[in-house]
């Protein structure tokens, strides 16, 4: 065994141990939140987005899904985050990772607007 | 049947003639499904005929200069849901339709929505219908639906050659000079409608240096008058484009958008909103979205159509008919 070998596995166990400890905190983390607080749903339904208002936590995922005869999109006014093209039943998701409020509107029809508050 | 229909049609015509409806006031809203309608226009004021007893007025003037075209709107090749599982059977109607009329138009023009999804098969569809149109010229202006995705490339490649801009463009047939204008592109959160200022701009300078005796026909996808704002009908910068054509002895708008005959004059501006040769959209207010309306299907060819456009040359003026697909 060379000495730069010995060195590499000097290194790997404190990492390991690291890398343990980091899981177990997770793990403790996730056992405290709410399950149902990561995902939310808006759903687009005769030209409204529903709720127009919605607030979730710090790393949610937010679903769109599109539910009328006519193509829509999910676009941030200021360029967070940005659809496709949902045609009937169609979906989006984004998850917010930062704090703040989004508001967005669907490029196609304007006048459809909404809101997720990440906090 | 048909003869209480025209009478009822009568009706209307002759109280809207004695109703002292003067320059500045409008004729709001009116919609005829399953009927046609002659517009002229005479020196601002508003003349109207039902359509089965003005015809073969094209010829009266007989001057070589009178000349039809047509417009067609929101085709939506690709859309299948219940309001029309099949577009492309419709718009080959209204082509039939072109096809069989006895002053042959001299060309086309399509108020946009062309396809429903942006998509390059769509496209080609209407291309291959439109292919048996008797009219070879089309003048086509982008719907919303026909910039999905890629800001209209796509539209413009193909529909688009030598326009300015987002797709704008004029041109000038027999002493008439026609604008296309673009008012569904980067449309902006909560607003209606836009043509944005580079167009505007464009549009002020073709006007000028233009002849206030030139009929002006300004035609574009959403409508450039204010009809429903609730549902976006209507465009936020059309005051100001509207201000350029005022000068004007003859300004006839021509849009689509909103799948139902809409008309409203205005002084010398005579404002137009065609049938969709797909689907029907519900009258402002009376549903809970503009969505796609789903009729009978007996009773679906009486709200889509055509809309053919007289030029005589002898009033400066243009008369405009509707038609629905199915009489």
């Amino acid at each position: 065994m060379t000495q730069k070998n010995m060195w590499i596995a000097g290194l790997a166990m404190p990492a390991m141990i690291a890398m343990l400890l980091m899981f177990a905190g997770q793990r403790s983390v996730a056992a405290n939140d709410q399950p149902s607080a990561a995902t939310a749903a808006v759903k687009i339904d005769n030209f409204v987005f529903g709720p127009q208002t919605i607030t979730v936590p710090v790393g949610a995922t937010v679903t769109w899904t599109n539910s009328d005869d006519i193509p829509h999109t999910a676009v941030s006014t200021d360029g967070v985050f940005k659809s496709k093209v949902m045609d009937t039943d169609e979906k989006f998701t984004y998850t917010f990772t930062k704090a703040g409020t989004y508001p967005y509107y669907c490029t196609i029809h304007p006048k459809m607007t909404g809101k997720v508050v990440v906090q | 049947m048909p003869d209480k229909k025209q009478d009822l049609i009568d009706q209307q015509l002759q109280d809207l003639n004695n109703d002292g409806v003067d320059r500045r006031g409008f004729l709001k809203c009116m919609a005829w499904a399953g009927t046609g309608l002659v517009w002229t226009m005479s020196g601002g004021i508003p003349v109207s005929r039902a359509f089965a007893k003005s015809s073969g007025s094209g010829k009266d003037a007989g001057v070589a200069a009178d000349f039809s075209f047509v417009q067609i709107s929101d085709s939506h090749i690709g859309f299948s849901k219940p309001a029309n599982p099949d577009v492309t059977a419709t718009l080959q109607v209204a082509i039939n339709k072109i096809n069989a009329m006895p002053d042959k138009p001299d060309f086309i023009i399509h108020t946009g929505d062309l396809s429903q999804l942006s998509k390059p098969s769509e496209f080609d569809t209407l291309d291959q219908a439109l292919k048996g149109a008797s009219a070879k010229q089309i003048h086509f202006v982008p719907g919303e639906h026909d910039m999905l995705s890629d800001n209209g490339e796509q539209f413009l490649e193909r529909y688009g050659k030598g326009t300015k801009g987002t797709g704008y463009y004029s041109f000038d047939h027999k002493g008439v000079h026609f604008i296309g204008l673009v008012n569904v592109a980067n449309l902006k959160a909560g607003g209606m409608g836009s043509l944005g200022h580079e167009q505007l701009e464009w549009l002020e300078d073709d006007l000028k240096g233009r002849s206030a005796s030139t009929p002006i026909v300004l035609f574009a996808h959403i409508p450039l008058w204010t009809i429903y704002p609730e549902w976006g009908w209507g465009t936020d910068d059309s005051e100001q484009a509207l201000s350029y054509v005022k000068r004007f002895g003859s300004v006839t708008v021509l849009n689509g958008h909103i799948h139902q005959i809409m008309q409203k004059v205005e002084g010398k501006v005579s404002f137009h909103t065609a049938m969709s040769t797909a689907f029907p959209q519900p009258a402002p207010g009376t549903a809970p979205s503009a969505g796609p309306m789903k009729v009978p299907a007996d009773q679906l060819s009486k709200v889509l159509g055509i809309t053919d456009v007289n030029y005589l040359v002898s009033g400066r003026s243009l008369a405009v008919v509707d038609s629905p697909l199915g009489a």
